[in-house]
């Protein structure tokens, strides 16, 4: 199936099609909604691209095209080049279900089953578009980092010998080739952003209780030493 | 364990600078791996995988196709087909050139450092891995022995007899009476029987809705008890019934003939009989002379056998401290007996050993479960450091969300083991 008869089949007839911005849905429930998108997209004026692309202007663009974003999926590429643009109806049925719009984008989201919940997120993140309407008076914010680590821990340079030894406990349950059954990827991370999840769990910010326990008993130059083996990882 | 780096880089210098000898006195070191399961398969890979043709791998399993245990409970209940568990050598032999013998191994001779095969060949080694899983007790349950399998199944082995398990399930009459034996500990998988029963109870309630569970077993208590009786109570409100030893569930007989089962005296007519009997190391650890009693004793820092220190033992068959006998342990203890047995024949790095396992169980549909735990190791044992459980009253996404990851840890686990 393309994503265009997927569109058709679960979105069309559900959702009317709405003309005014501000009709879509409340942009400061989405905020929060988005702290569930905010481990891998950045939105606002520092927005910088993650293990997602930034989310800044995505209304209008085609699939797979963020400028500077080198990460995308060979399925995002591929549907961005099919025509598939990021327009309210497109956005909705991917958060809806991301894998049954584009079958094997990397992007590890269950989706949001909820039609208000999608409604809100897009909503907030329409603020982040180029649409003169819909830009706001103050400088967005974006939503803070889960955790903040000190300028020495992000400059430990990992030894990723040591995070090949390490990273043979993380491969019972994720597996190297990165592909994702139940269990999300960990290949091919931007360092930073695998070491402030770890740290995320290890302080118990994150929740899930396996990651707790594994990350718990980390030191700083561990943690460094797997995200340098991954990020190397295809 | 807090951990010092520099220390134990220091202790690696040590181990780099150690002279290392290979006995065969020529070629390359030679690693003879038993048992093609959850150890055996994984520790052949990383040897393999991580000495990049320095070591010469062959891995003895009699068996073509190894079906895993983990998962075969929920090929019983019906969520997963019987392929889909059984998994082959081929990538092991191709990709990571491992030499796969099908054959079994009957004879060590540790003097030597040799394997002799049921076919005649023999292998010799510079170091030998044996991760052989489990064998059961004669006479645990008066009975019952391995003659009496196709009559009374233990299906602690997967494969042909989960297979005929289910078959016996299907055919049971209408409102008939599935009995379980259960093991005493400590035994493959704690979870096991009850994941086990929940299944049994899924399909039953289905197919057979006025059917009965009988679990008779030794134990006062059993692992994720309050998770399991508040399910079955959800689930299965009425048809699990439990004998502990307070009610004579230690003092158990059986008759493959009349399919009786008979309780502190009571005999009962049942109509599928799962007998799980005591276990014990598979037989080639005591072929080896390396066991104390039932399991083979190991030093948690290697793996390596306290009776002998050419051989690594892994998973179920050991005696090594707090961990279950899982294939998630299994698979952990591979990896640090991969890297021992690297840095003593090509003196590769060595780090310190760690150890974590984590157990999903399936009550019902989406109604997933899990216990884990981490672990290191000190002189006397693997000790448990950390570990987590499942709360009674969680709700259903989280219970549907704890079954998806598992299996995602399926497809990890064996795809770490087979490649
Ligand atoms: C019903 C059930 C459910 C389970 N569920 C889970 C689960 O969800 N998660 C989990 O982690 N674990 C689970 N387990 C436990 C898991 O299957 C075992 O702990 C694991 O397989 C142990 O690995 P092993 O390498 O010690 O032995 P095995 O995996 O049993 O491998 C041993 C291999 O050695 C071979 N062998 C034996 N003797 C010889 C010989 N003389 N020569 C050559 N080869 C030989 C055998 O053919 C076998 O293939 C479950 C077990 C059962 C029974």
């Amino acid at each position: 199936m393309t994503y265009k008869t997927i569109l058709a089949a679960i979105f069309v007839m559900a959702f009317p099609v709405v003309s005014q911005a501000d009709a879509i849905g409340d942009d400061a429930r989405g905020q929060q909604i988005f702290k569930k998108c905010a481990a891998c997209h950045q939105v606002g004026a520092n927005a910088k691209h993650r293990v997602g692309p930034i989310l800044n202007g995505v209304f209008g663009r085609q699939a797979g095209t963020a400028e500077g974003y080198t990460r995308y999926s060979q399925g995002m590429t591929r549907a961005g080049i099919d025509g598939l643009v990021w327009d309210l109806e497109h956005l909705d049925a991917y958060l809806e279900n991301p894998k049954s719009l584009v079958s094997r984008t990397t992007m590890n989201f269950a989706g949001l089953k909820d039609a208000q919940d999608r409604a809100d997120l897009i909503a907030y993140l329409r603020v982040f578009s180029d649409n003169p309407a819909n830009i706001p008076e103050a400088e967005p914010t974006g939503v803070p980092p889960e955790v903040t680590l000190s300028p020495e821990i992000l400059a430990i340079v990992g030894d990723p010998e040591y995070g090949e030894y390490l990273s043979s406990e993380c491969l019972t349950c994720h597996q190297s080739d990165g592909s994702n059954q139940g269990i999300p990827a960990i290949t091919g991370w931007p360092t930073e952003d695998f070491v402030i999840a770890m740290h995320a769990y290890k302080v118990k910010v994150r929740p899930h209780p396996v990651m707790q326990m594994m990350a718990g008993r980390l030191s700083d130059e561990e943690i460094a030493a797997l995200a340098a083996y991954f990020k190397d990882l295809e | 364990m807090k951990l010092n780096r520099r220390l134990f880089l220091g202790a690696t210098a040590a181990t780099l600078a150690a002279p290392y000898v290979n006995a065969a006195g020529h070629g390359r070191p030679k690693v003879v791996v038993i048992g093609g399961g959850a150890g055996g398969a994984t520790a052949a890979r990383y040897i393999a995988k991580d000495s990049k043709g320095e070591i010469d791998v062959t891995l003895v399993e009699p068996s073509r196709s190894y079906y895993t245990c983990f998962f075969s409970n929920l090929y019983i209940g019906g969520f997963r087909d019987l392929s889909s568990i059984a998994h082959s050598y081929g990538t092991l032999a191709s990709q990571y050139g491992i030499n796969v013998v099908h054959d079994w191994a009957v004879g060590i001779d540790r003097d030597a450092k040799s394997v002799t095969l049921a076919g005649g060949a023999v292998l010799p080694y510079d170091r030998l891995i044996l991760s052989p899983g489990i064998d059961f007790v004669d006479g645990s349950v008066p009975g019952w022995d391995t003659s009496a399998q196709n009559a009374m199944p233990h299906a602690y082995k997967a494969g042909s007899q989960t297979e005929l398990l289910k078959a016996q399930i299907e055919a049971m009459p209408q409102g008939g009476v599935f009995a379980m034996v259960a093991p005493p500990n400590p035994y493959r998988c704690p979870p096991g029987p009850y994941e086990r029963v929940s299944m049994v109870a899924h399909k039953l309630k289905n197919e057979n809705p006025t059917a009965k569970i009988l679990i008779v077993d030794p134990k006062e208590k059993f692992s994720k008890q309050a998770l399991f009786e508040e399910g079955w109570q959800k689930h299965y409100g009425g048809m699990i019934e439990r004998i502990g030893p307070d009610f004579g569930g230690n003092n158990v007989s059986v008759d493959a003939g009349a399919m009786t089962v008979t309780i502190d005296g009571s005999v009962e007519k049942v109509d599928v009989c799962n007998v799980i009997p005591a276990m014990k190391a598979g037989r080639i650890c005591d072929m080896a002379g390396i066991t104390e009693g039932n399991w083979a004793p190991v030093s948690g820092h290697t793996m390596q056998s306290r009776l002998d220190e050419n051989i690594h033992v892994l998973g179920d068959a050991t005696n090594q401290g707090d961990m279950p006998k899982s294939g998630f342990s299994a698979n952990s203890q591979a990896k640090v007996a991969a890297m021992a047995v690297r840095g003593a024949l090509t003196g590769s790095k060595v780090f310190p050993a760690k150890f974590s396992n984590t157990c999903w169980s399936l009550i019902d549909t989406n109604d997933g479960i899990k216990v884990g735990a981490s672990y290191q190791a000190t002189d006397e044992k693997i000790a448990k450091v950390d570990g987590f459980v499942s709360q009674t009253g969680e709700d259903a996404d989280l219970r549907k969300a704890t079954y998806e990851e598992s299996v995602g840890w399926y497809a990890g686990i064996t795809s770490d083991m087979f490649g």
